[in-house]
């Protein structure tokens, strides 16, 4: 589904990463660890299109094609979905004006004809009640003046109505309290299945307690490291990264 | 260049005091006439119009309607009017000058409609006396000078007391060019008594190839607790400039909203003074201007704070395409006496092009000390991030844009409180932006 060869990627000049590998078949769970600032946002930056960055070498196949020529947009009609580490707020348009025009724009790419306005109602309070959202968040303006946890939310119900092929999850479980953290986990859950991939992106062991992740990844200086099974989240959570960083010192000296 | 000509003007003015012997606007006429020949044209020199060549307009001779060529077709009338007139109070003017005939208002106790003759040579004279041209106290250019030379079928309106007005009052302007240019001066005095409630609307709408300069004078007057919503709608054609005062007096402790939407014309200066002359006067001023082509709009704003407790709070905002010139210029006097008041202002705006321009001027003049003020300009591109939120969700960055520039401009859009014309606004807007619905 996505084939991530040797990517290198830089913005302002400053190269952030350098060289990095993952391949995530249909239905895989993905997790990526891994400190502050060792370019987990800029993958998934990467990933969505963001044109700050700059892809220097390496490629990226998603579903076949070359994910590196399509527009931000374009990759979200393919199917790709960002759930975002800090969403922005958007005043004067209401999350379900936005909702509608994402949804429809996907279906026209899709060739299909826009939901008719009881069926994508139908759909919004459906994916609402799933995620226990606040309905009159929906007629707010886009997470203006949402709270940490509300917005988090919101990333896992738009995902919920969009329903996307590969989902990366940057850090939305932090800022939600333990009931949030439950119900965001059980939505993904819900929506994941063999054809839908997720990337969790996350510092803590407690939303891949409910995810139960394929892969662990531990990304450092712009490379993926190391990769394990769920256990190596665990061994994280002990220790810390302090082993992995001696264990790459040990190969290199070696 | 073109030379500026205006040494037409004062065979013109000869001609229209001629035929309008005993008028009770003589006199008036003549002291515009005189301080135009004094004052001339603004130039860029003067501070007041240094972003906005308005002597530009003087390259060509213009027609003034002198006799009573207020006429035009009804099928006109109906092109011109914007969506709802039929529900309102509506009052036509063709070049500049009332038209009873085209207009269509039912007469009830709550107010009064007749021309400022009469207000001045009848049972109105004292609030004539009283009231009219005091703008030009503050409004010290040629400009407001050659609209009281000209002014001519000029409309005096009272609101009675106590009426709450269902029909907001539409003051339609047409101007007729498709045999000259035409300059045309719309008077006004509206006197708002206590506790009257009134909306007010105003349009403007060249019909004809040729070009119009309208140069409005309306003065409101508005007394204790009442309260006014004045619209000013601009969408005319690129050959339609105008400028235009609207000057309102608080005389009475009272409520004022005034909403300004500029879409299309030439050249437009809008001159909107708040007088508040009582204590706790309070008054909420919004502006947008969504500019493209050719089209410059100046905004000119005062709010003059003579007594305490008064409120003011002001927000303009623009959207500047193409070739457009956005020009916002905000005055807040606060008098000695005028302790403990607040006045807010802030003008937003977002440039597209790199063609267009802005220019934008806070100036407060604060001489009391217990004062709360703020103000802040803002000049600035679309939000990079907002809008790679809204691609990164699959819309494509042409609508994402035109979502983000609707949701801009909603936040004035949404202070139009007649139904009709908000929504009429909001399709213009959304045209423009090639957005459906
Ligand atoms: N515009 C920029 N110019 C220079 N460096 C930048 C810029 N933007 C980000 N960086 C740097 O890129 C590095 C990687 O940032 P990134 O956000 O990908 O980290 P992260 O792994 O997601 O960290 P965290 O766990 O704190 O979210 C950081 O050192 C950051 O300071
Ligand atoms: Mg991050």
């Amino acid at each position: 589904m996505l084939s991530i060869k040797n990517i290198h990627a830089s913005i302002d000049g400053k190269q952030i990463l350098k060289g990095l590998n993952l391949e995530i078949k249909p239905g895989e769970v993905h997790a990526i660890m891994g400190p502050n600032g060792s370019g987990k946002s800029t993958l998934a930056s990467v990933l969505a299109g963001r044109e700050e960055y700059e892809v220097t070498e390496g490629s990226v196949e998603f579903e076949g094609k070359n994910l590196l020529e399509l527009s931000p947009e374009e990759r979200a009609k393919e199917g790709l979905f960002l759930a975002f580490q800090y969403p922005v707020e958007i005043p004067g348009v209401s999350t379900t004006n936005f909702i509608k025009a994402a949804l429809n724009e996907k279906r026209k790419y899709q060739g299909l004809e826009p939901l008719d306005a009881a069926s994508f109602l139908k759909l919004l309070r459906e994916k609402a009640a799933l995620l226990e959202l606040d309905k009159s968040l929906l007629s707010r303006s886009l997470n203006e003046g949402f709270s940490g946890g509300e917005k988090k939310r919101n990333e896992i119900f738009q995902m919920a109505v969009l329903d996307p092929k590969l989902t990366i999850l940057d850090e939305t479980d932090s800022g939600l309290d333990i009931d949030a953290l439950r119900i965001v986990a059980k939505g993904v859950n819900t929506l994941h299945n063999a054809d839908h991939s997720i990337i969790v992106i996350t510092h803590y062991q407690r939303l891949l307690n409910y995810l139960q992740p394929d892969f662990v990844h531990v990304l450092m200086n712009g490379r993926i490291v190391k990769s394990g099974g769920k256990e190596l989240a665990l061994e994280l959570e002990e220790k810390g990264y302090d082993f992995i960083k001696e264990e790459l010192q040990e190969s290199l000296t070696a | 260049m073109d030379t500026i000509r205006t040494e037409y003007l004062e065979e013109r003015f000869k001609e229209l005091q001629s035929a309008q012997t005993g008028s009770a606007l003589q006199n008036w006429r003549s002291e515009g006439f005189k301080n135009f020949s004094k004052l001339g044209l603004p130039t860029l020199k003067n501070e007041e119009w240094k972003y906005t060549g308005i002597s530009r307009l003087f390259t060509k001779d213009y027609t003034i309607p002198s006799k009573k060529d207020n006429v035009i077709d009804r099928e006109t009338v109906d092109k011109a009017a914007i969506p709802g007139a039929s529900g309102m109070e509506h009052l036509v003017f063709v070049n500049g000058k009332f038209n009873k005939d085209l207009s269509s208002f039912q007469s009830n106790d709550g107010f009064e409609i007749c021309s400022l003759e009469e207000a001045f040579n009848g049972k109105y004279h004292e609030d004539a006396e009283a009231y009219f041209n005091k703008s030009s106290l503050f409004i010290k250019d040629g400009i407001h000078a050659l609209n009281s030379s000209f002014m001519n079928e000029s409309v005096f309106i009272k609101i009675r007391k106590n009426y709450h007005a269902t029909k907001p009052f539409y003051f339609d302007h047409i101007f007729d060019t498709t045999s000259n240019h035409l300059l045309a001066s719309p008077r006004i005095l509206v006197v708002i008594e206590e506790n009257a409630n009134v909306q007010m609307i105003g349009s403007y709408y060249t019909h004809g190839s040729m070009d119009s300069f309208s140069n409005e004078v309306m003065e409101i007057v508005v007394k204790e607790n009442a309260r006014l919503e004045y619209y000013k709608i601009q969408n005319d054609t690129p050959n339609g400039s105008h400028t235009g005062t609207t000057h309102i007096r608080q005389v009475g402790k009272s409520y004022v909203h005034t909403v300004n939407i500029s879409l299309n014309g030439g050249m437009i200066r809008n001159n909107t003074d708040i007088i508040m002359e009582e204590q706790a006067n309070e008054a909420h001023m919004y502006g947008l201007y969504f500019l493209k082509g050719n089209t410059h709009v100046d905004n000119h704003t005062l709010v003059d704070n003579t007594k305490p407790h008064c409120f003011s709070n002001e927000l303009y905002k623009g959207i500047i395409d193409e070739h457009a010139t956005g020009v916002f210029s905000g005055k807040i006097y606060v008098r000695p006496d005028a302790q403990k008041i607040n006045a807010y202002q802030s003008n937003k705006n977002i440039l597209l092009s790199d063609t267009g321009t802005i220019n934008t001027k806070p100036q407060l003049e604060i001489y009391a000390d217990d004062v709360k003020c703020s103000h802040g300009c803002t000049v600035g591109r679309l939000d990079d991030e907002a809008l790679y939120y809204l691609r990164a969700r699959g819309i494509n960055k042409d609508l994402a844009k035109s979502m983000l520039l609707k949701a801009f401009a909603e936040e004035i859009v949404m202070q139009i409180k007649i139904e009709p014309l908000k929504e009429y606004v909001e399709v213009q807007i959304s045209d423009r932006l090639q957005l459906a619905d």
